[in-house]
């Protein structure tokens, strides 16, 4: 239920609708819960519906600092 | 897949395991609450790279499990109505109800039931047969409520009389609450020293409603994502809160959530919807101010309103741990019916039926591995 997935949006149309993509899937999902949203962002996707977005930057972050911590163990 | 595999890079695991081992000297219980996170650490076993002075408790986070009998039957009482479109998501179908009628079984019966995945389906039937009243089976934390938001504003938008909304959305900090203030964590039958946050919940309320948890109860809470590697970086987060004598409310899921949640997703919930008194919930017993209800003006689209459906608590079947499963006092393999009288394709309880149930998780992977290691135990 709770269950969501990334996908990226490929296309979007009227009626707060969107086409998104995950792993070369396609599906038609509402992004009527999304302030702004452009082609080519990446939004969770649950239950038809996107939630938010995912922010590429911080997603680089989260593993850089894991990087670190490669580098501390090695 | 992108935001997907880069989190799920074995050679990093093993590391944060060594990293976990190192700085985990003392001893932790921590909670996911969330059922999709007891998915994940299950699915790559993520327990077992655990030292074993860190035990994961489950939680409660699971909407399909949290639903009591009760209000299952009310559902199952409406799909029988002559007229009536019960929409339902899938994961309900199998759950039992009363003298194990679940809403498949009603369905053979003669009750018209429609599997969908999502409001959006629900709108689309509700268009598609005027003659008929179409209610949509409402569940779900509030990662699943402003979906349901969504839907009651556009059938009042465009004047669907035949559509309306059984609500069932329940409160993720309600929740948290009933966990904190159990007889059983108050006696210690249940240890909790920090919690991991849900992420999908929380990409909605933001992290903010957790602090309370933090500085009251003094509990560590880091929202996590879902892949292996998000789950172990939250356990050592966790860890390192517990060593340093912390107690603060970490994002480890910085690339979907933020402190304040999604707004415009708030706005259009606090449009729609208004606390219910108390509602019981399965395990946890009935708890004030944990659910939501359709607000007054738009009362056209509450199917409890609509059609007349008395509620009747059902205690469950007596063989079923789900209660104490829920609660965190049982792990699945407690459960004396655990994979023998109950299965999924078979269930006695709700935490089998469910992709986010902790029996369905322990069923589906790992059951059949070597008796628990003694280090396990710890």
């Amino acid at each position: 239920m709770c269950l969501a997935l990334p996908a990226r949006v490929k296309a979007l149309h009227d009626g707060q609708l969107a086409t998104v993509e995950l792993g070369g899937v396609r599906q038609k999902v509402s992004v009527a819960l999304l302030e702004h949203v452009n082609v080519g962002d990446y939004v969770v996707v649950h239950v038809g519906y996107a939630l938010t977005k995912l922010d590429p930057v911080e997603a680089e972050r989260t593993l850089a600092e894991l990087g670190r911590l490669e580098e501390a163990a090695s | 897949m992108k935001f997907i595999e880069e989190f799920r890079d074995g050679a990093l695991a093993k590391k944060l395991a060594a990293e976990l081992k190192a700085e985990a000297t003392g001893s932790y219980h921590f909670m996911e609450f969330c059922g999709g996170h007891t998915h994940a650490l299950c699915r790559y076993g993520l327990m077992d790279l655990l030292p074993p002075t860190v035990r994961m408790v489950h939680g409660p986070g699971c909407p399909v499990c949290v639903l009591p009998i009760g209000r299952l039957d009310q559902a199952i009482e409406l799909a029988k109505k002559p007229g009536v479109i019960l929409c339902t998501f899938g994961d309900m179908m199998r759950v039992p109800g009363r003298d194990r009628v679940s809403l498949v079984k009603a369905r053979a019966q003669g009750a018209t039931v429609k599997m969908v995945f999502g409001s959006g389906e629900a709108l689309k039937v509700a268009r598609e047969n005027p003659d008929k009243q179409v209610v949509f089976f409402a569940i779900g934390f509030e990662t699943t409520t402003p979906t349901t938001a969504v839907a009651v504003q556009q059938a009042a938008k465009e004047g669907l009389t035949n559509l309306s909304f059984f609500v069932n959305h329940v409160l993720t900090p309600s929740a948290i609450d009933a966990i904190l203030g159990s007889q059983e964590a108050q006696d210690g039958t249940i240890r909790v020293d920090g919690f991991i946050g849900p992420g999908h919940v929380s990409t909605i309320i933001g992290s903010a409603p957790y602090e309370r948890f933090a500085r009251d109860a003094e509990k560590p809470i880091v929202v996590s994502g879902f892949e292996p590697i998000d789950l172990l970086q939250s356990i050592l987060m966790l860890v390192r809160q517990r060593n340093a004598g912390r107690h603060e409310v970490e994002n480890q899921f910085t690339r979907a959530v933020v402190r304040e949640g999604n707004r415009k997703a708030q706005a259009l919930v606090d449009e729609t919807f208004e606390l219910r008194k108390s509602f019981e919930w399965r395990g946890l017993g009935t708890l004030p101010d944990s659910a939501l209800k359709l607000k007054a003006h738009l009362a056209a689209f509450d199917a409890e309103v609509k059609f007349e459906l008395p509620y009747t608590a059902v205690a469950d079947h007596p063989a079923c741990s789900c209660g104490e499963i829920l609660r965190g006092i049982k792990k699945p393999t407690d459960c004396r019916i655990f994979g023998t009288a109950c299965t999924p394709e078979s269930p006695m309880g709700s935490c089998m039926v469910s992709p986010e149930g902790s029996c369905a998780a322990y069923y589906l992977y790992g059951r059949h591995r070597a008796p628990a290691q003694p280090r396990r135990t710890a």
